[in-house]
C-alpha cells in the first residue's frame, strides 16, 4: 500500500526526522490561512498523487503570494495529474501540500528496501539526488552505496558512516545522519514498510539535512497490525476495478487486451495470460479467483472483468486441486446466469473430477465452450476475441 | 530415494483442529502420510482425526518424536509457530500459510538458518513424494511415482507440470513448492542441490515466475553444479512492470525481474526452456529423448 507524500512526512515527523513545515489543504479556500500559518514570503505547493515525476508535469510550483497558490489549487484540485509514471488518464488530485520554501545547497538520495538476496534491510545512498536513481545506477554506479543493516545491530553507526562518506557529508551533517538512519530503520521496522525513498534528501543553505520528499510503501501483509496506516489508504489513487477486486479479496490487475481471464492461483493466472499471448491474443487482465472458486467468488470475478468494456470473451482456467471441478462447474453456470454474462465464455477445467465438471458445463442451458486442453481453450478464446 | 519426505516421515500438524488443518490433514492421511498428531494451543488432551492434540510443539515432540511439521495457522501467528517448531528441534517445517509480513520472515529466516532447520514455504503448496508422503495441499491423485523432480514458486503451476509429466508416463521423484513470497525459507538452489544428489531423479523441472532474481541465481548454480538436465518454464511473460501479480514476490521492479531476462540467463546456463505452459511435459520428453 502506498502513502501520499504528506502522510509519509507525518510519519517522518513522528520519528524525529527533519521535514519542512507544511500544511495539507483540500480546497482553494484554505490556501491563504495555510500560507499565513506556515509564515514566510514564499511557499512550495505540491499536488498529492501516488506517482513520481510531479515536478516535470506542473504538479509542484514555487509561489510568492497566496493568490498564486489559490490559482494552483483551482487548477489541480478535482483534476488529474499525468506524469511519466501514471497512465494516460493520470491520477486524481484531491489534496495539496503547502510547505515553507527551502534554500537548497545540495541534493542527495536515500532509500531503504528489503533485499531478497542478502535477506536484510538495505539502505541505498547516493550523492546524486533529485534525479532518477535507476539512471544513476546505470551511468554512475560509483556514486551509489548499498548498505545492508540488521535491526538491533550494534554496528548501525558504522553502516551510517559508510553511507555518509559516499554522500560526502561534513562532521555536523554526519552526526545528524547517524541519528537519521537510526530513526529511519526504527520507522521501517515498526511500521512494516516495504520501501522508503527520500529523493531528494537535501542539504539546506544553513548546512542541515532535510527530507524534501517522502515515498513510503507499506507491506500489505502487515496491515492487520498497522490500523492507523490502513486509515491512510486512498482508494481514489487505485484503478477502480483493482480496488473493487481487493475489497472482495480477489487479486486483479487490469491490462490492455480484450480476453478476460479468470484463473485459480497467481502463477497459473500469469501462465494463462502468457498462453493467450503465445497463440496471438491479448489478455485484458490478471485475475486470481483463489483456491475455492465458489459461485459467489466467480460471480464477483465476472462482474469485475466485465466492467472493462474492451473484454470480448472470458477464458476461465481452473485447476481443481482439493476443490472438485464438478462443484466449480455448477458455480460457474450459476454465476454466469446471476451476472447475465452476454459475451462468450470458454472454460477449461483440469484436475479433481474435471470430466464430471466438463459434462455439467456441456449440458448447461447456456452456451459455454468447455475445452479441457489448455492450448485448445486459449486458441478458442483468441479466435472468439477477433 | 526421493528428497525431504518419504514413508518414514513422522509428521505433526500445527493448526491441526482449524478448518484448513483438518481438511488437508484428512487428505494427507488418506494419501498414506504418517501424521502422528497435532498442535492447537488450548486444545491439548483431545483427539482429532484419531490423533492426539497437544498445546505446544514441545509437548508433541516429547510424546511423539516427530521429524517434520506442517503449519496451517493464520498469517499473524506464523512467525511464532515456525520459531516454536524450530526451537523444539523439528528439522523440517513446511508452512502453507499465505500473507506473512515480510519483516517477520526476515526474523524467522535468521533463526532457522542458525538452528540448521529446513523451512519450505511460506505461501506454498508443500512437498510430496508420490506414493509415500504428502505434506501439503496439492491434489494427490495427479502425482505418480517416477523420475522427475519438480521445484516451483507457484501452487497451481506446479500442478500443471505434475499433470503433464504424469500423463506422459514420467512421474515424479518429489515435488516442492518453495512459495511465492519475497523471502522464502528455501531457495531453488537448496532444492537443486537435493535433487542433484537424489538417485531417483533423472531430470529436474524448475517452474519460475517474474520478480526477484532467484531464477538467475539458480541458472548460475545449475551451470556450475548440476549435471542432470533441467527444464524450465517462467510465468509472467506478459506481466506489466510495477504491478504485484498476486504473489507478494511477483513484481517487476525498476525493470528488473522480467521473464525475458530470466529466460535468457537460464538458456545461457544450459537450461532447456519450455516456451509455453502447455509444453512443459513435451519438453521433458524431448530432452530425455523419450
Amino acid at each position: 500500500m502506498n502513502l501520499h507524500e504528506y502522510q509519509g512526512k507525518a510519519l517522518f515527523a513522528e520519528y524525529n526526522l527533519p521535514v519542512s513545515k507544511g500544511k495539507i489543504i483540500y480546497s482553494a479556500d484554505e490556501v491563504t490561512d495555510a500560507c499565513n500559518e506556515i509564515g514566510g514570503t514564499s511557499w512550495v505547493v505540491k499536488a498529492q498523487v501516488h506517482a513520481g515525476g510531479r515536478g516535470k508535469s506542473g504538479g509542484v510550483q514555487l509561489i510568492n503570494t497566496p493568490e498564486d497558490g489559490i490559482k494552483f489549487a483551482e487548477k489541480w484540485l478535482g483534476n488529474n495529474l499525468v506524469t511519466y509514471q501514471t497512465d494516460a488518464k493520470g491520477q486524481p488530485v484531491n489534496s495539496i501540500l503547502i510547505e515553507e520554501c527551502t534554500n537548497i545547497s545540495q541534493e542527495l538520495y536515500l532509500s531503504a528496501v528489503i533485499d531478497r538476496d542478502s535477506q536484510k534491510i538495505v539502505f541505498i545512498g547516493s550523492s546524486e539526488g533529485g534525479v532518477n536513481i535507476e539512471d544513476v545506477a546505470k551511468n554512475m554506479p560509483e556514486k551509489i552505496i548499498y548498505q545492508g543493516v540488521v535491526y538491533g545491530d550494534k554496528s548501525l553507526p558504522d553502516s551510517a558512516l559508510n553511507i555518509a562518506k559516499v554522500l560526502k557529508l561534513n562532521d555536523i551533517q554526519t552526526n545528524q545522519f547517524i541519528s537519521m538512519i537510526d530513526n529511519l530503520l526504527r520507522l521501517f521496522v515498526e511500521k512494516d514498510l516495504s520501501l522508503l525513498e527520500i529523493n531528494p534528501l537535501v542539504i539546506t543553505d544553513s548546512g542541515d539535512l532535510l527530507c524534501l520528499d517522502a515515498k513510503v510503501n507499506i507491506d500489505s501483509n502487515a496491515l492487520f497490525r498497522q490500523p492507523e496506516l490502513l486509515e491512510m489508504y486512498d482508494e481514489t489513487q487505485e484503478d477502480p476495478q483493482e480496488a473493487e477486486a481487493a475489497k472482495n479479496d480477489l487479486s486483479y490487475v487490469s491490462l490492455d487486451g480484450n480476453i478476460g481471464c479468470m484463473v485459480n492461483g497467481a502463477g497459473l493466472a500469469m501462465g494463462t495470460m502468457d498462453t493467450i499471448k503465445f497463440y496471438g491474443g491479448n489478455p485484458a487482465n490478471f485475475l486470481d479467483v483463489g483456491g475455492t472458486a465458489t459461485q459467489e467468488r466467480v460471480a464477483k470475478a465476472f462482474k469485475i472483468i466485465l466492467e472493462d468494456p474492451d473484454v470480448k470473451v472470458v477464458l476461465v482456467n481452473i485447476f481443481g486441486g482439493i476443490v472438485r471441478c464438478d462443484l466449480i462447474a455448477k458455480g460457474i453456470i450459476a454465476a454466469i446466469k446471476e451476472v447475465e454474462v452476454k459475451i462468450p465464455v470458454v472454460v477449461r477445467l483440469e484436475g479433481n473430477s474435471a470430466d464430471k465438471g466438463s459434462k455439467i458445463l456441456s449440458k448447461a442451458d447456456i452456451k459455454i465452450d468447455s475445452i479441457n486442453d489448455l492450448a485448445d481453450a486459449a486458441k478458442k478464446a483468441v479466435e472468439l476475441a477477433k | 530415494m526421493s528428497i525431504l519426505v518419504n514413508k518414514d516421515t513422522k509428521l505433526i500438524v500445527q493448526g491441526f483442529t482449524g478448518s484448513q488443518g483438518t481438511l488437508h490433514s484428512e487428505q494427507s492421511i488418506e494419501y498414506g502420510t504418517n501424521i502422528v498428531g497435532g498442535v492447537t494451543p488450548g486444545k491439548g488432551g483431545m483427539e482429532h482425526l484419531g490423533k492426539p492434540v497437544f498445546n505446544s510443539v514441545d509437548e508433541a515432540v516429547e510424546e511423539l518424536d516427530p521429524n517434520a511439521s506442517i503449519i496451517f495457522v493464520p498469517a499473524k501467528f506464523c512467525k511464532e509457530s515456525i520459531i516454536e517448531s524450530a526451537e523444539a528441534g523439528i528439522k523440517l517445517i513446511v508452512c502453507i500459510t499465505e500473507g506473512i509480513p515480510t519483516l517477520d520472515m526476515l526474523e524467522v529466516k535468521k533463526i532457522i538458518d542458525d538452528l540448521g532447520v529446513r523451512l519450505i514455504g511460506p505461501n506454498c503448496p508443500g512437498v510430496i513424494t508420490p506414493g509415500e508422503a504428502k505434506l501439503g495441499i496439492m491434489p494427490g491423485n495427479i502425482h505418480k511415482p517416477g523420475s522427475i523432480g519438480i521445484i516451483s514458486r507457484s501452487g497451481t503451476l506446479t500442478y500443471e507440470a505434475v499433470k503433464q509429466t504424469t500423463d506422459l508416463g514420467f512421474g515424479q521423484s518429489s515435488c516442492v513448492g518453495i512459495g511465492g513470497d519475497p523471502i522464502p525459507g528455501s531457495s531453488f538452489i537448496d532444492m537443486l542441490k537435493l535433487f542433484e544428489d537424489d538417485d531417483q531423479t533423472e531430470a529436474i523441472v524448475l517452474v519460475g515466475e517474474i520478480g526477484g532474481n532467484a531464477e538467475e541465481a539458480a541458472a548460475e548454480y545449475i551451470k556450475n553444479n548440476v549435471t542432470k538436465p533441467v527444464i524450465s518454464y517462467i510465468a509472467g511473460q506478459t506481466a506489466p512492470a510495477g504491478k504485484r501479480m498476486g504473489h507478494a514476490g511477483a513484481i517487476i521492479a525498476g525493470g528488473k525481474g522480467t521473464a525475458k531476462d530470466k529466460i535468457e540467463k537460464l538458456k545461457e546456463c544450459g537450461v532447456h526452456i519450455a516456451d509455453n505452459l502447455v509444453s512443459i511435459g513435451s519438453k521433458v520428453a524431448e530432452v530425455l529423448q523419450r
